[in-house]
């Protein structure tokens, strides 16, 4: 366990996913970053212990894939590789199957795309697909809506963790959903669940942090920041603020004002 | 024979996916491949033949969201 995520007077905060203990809360995306060193800054920033990856076509020439591939080696994180344009369960399936020979780890993140507008799942082919991969051994981290029914159906193919996104792909507008994600929390409140895919700033982490989720996949916020290993600080930075919230436990809202300096007291100068 | 590799048209005289991966630069590459849309484990290429028409893909750990 991190050492570093020990606090004084405060029990360890890990979260457990697939058996694997992980002291950061920010799951990052590899994509679209202006250059590998700035990538790899930014991963270290970010603190993130779980970064995400796909499978392309490898160039003849270039070669590009080997050297990203050893970049991340030497970064010592976890990779999540993703099927990401997937459109059917049958492509979906090869590729997973392909990148758990190519990066030797049985976790995936499923993605089965049924719209190319807001990119978002075909939930139907998402839970045959899972149902699919869980029966051959991965551990799928499922890139899904906050539909409970569909939830409940992941779970019941095999799924240990849920990705409920938070608004389309790329779009960085944050939770388009708040009650629908509460709700999603609320039922499945020992499951891990990740939001995954919309988020834009540091307050929008912070707010699915604050809402009881256990983390956050993020990837264009970063990597099309102008600075984006500072951005990837900041998010970190974000992602704690909102767990250490979620964990003392916020104030109830209320319409009315109630003085917060006592009322008891008060001099009458009129 | 002629064959599409990564979506492109090719030519090859390699029996095995094997030796067409040695023929394209891949012999010590990391790679996954996959033989008309299913995929050729590692351990499996040197005993899977390519036949004229055959598609193939191979693909490499890349940058991904």
């Amino acid at each position: 366990m991190d050492a570093m995520n020990v606090k004084p007077g405060l029990a360890p905060d890990v979260l457990e996913v697939y058996g694997a203990q992980i002291s950061s809360r920010l799951l990052l995306g590899t994509a679209q970053y202006p250059s590998p060193a700035i990538l790899a800054e930014a991963i270290r920033l970010s603190g993130a212990e779980i970064v995400t990856v796909s499978l392309r076509r490898e160039s003849g020439a270039s070669l590009a894939g080997q050297s990203f591939w050893k970049m991340i080696q030497d970064l010592g994180v976890r990779v999540l590789p993703n099927t990401a344009g997937c459109k059917t369960v049958k492509e979906a399936v090869t590729t997973a199957e392909m990148a758990r020979e190519l990066f030797g780890t049985p976790w995936v993140k499923l993605e089965v795309i049924g719209e190319d507008d807001t990119l978002q799942p075909d939930v139907f082919g998402l839970v045959e697909a899972a149902r699919l991969l869980c029966r051959d051994g991965f551990e799928v981290f499922p890139y899904t809506t906050e539909d409970l029914v569909v939830a409940e159906k992941l779970l019941s193919a095999g799924c240990e963790v849920l990705m409920p996104w938070g608004a389309p792909i790329g779009s960085g507008r944050g939770l388009n959903n708040p009650y629908g994600l509460r709700s999603l929390r609320a039922h499945f409140p020992r499951v891990p669940l990740v939001v995954d895919a919309g988020i834009g700033l540091p307050s929008h982490a912070a707010a699915a942090m604050e809402m009881g989720y256990d983390a956050v996949l993020l990837n264009t916020a970063v990597a099309k920041a102008g600075d984006p290993a500072r951005m990837a600080r900041a998010f970190a930075r974000a992602l704690e603020a909102g767990r250490e919230a979620f964990l003392a436990d916020p104030m109830e809202t209320r319409d009315m004002a109630a003085p917060s300096t006592p009322v008891m007291g008060r001099a009458v100068l009129d | 024979m002629k064959i599409v590799v990564n979506g492109e048209a090719s030519e090859t005289a390699a029996p095995t996916l094997a030796a067409l991966l040695a023929e394209l630069g891949f012999a010590e590459a990391i790679v996954a491949t996959a033989l008309n849309g299913s995929m050729v484990r590692a351990a499996k290429r040197e005993a899977t033949p390519i036949a004229d028409g055959d598609r193939i893909e191979i693909l490499a750990p890349m940058q991904g969201g």
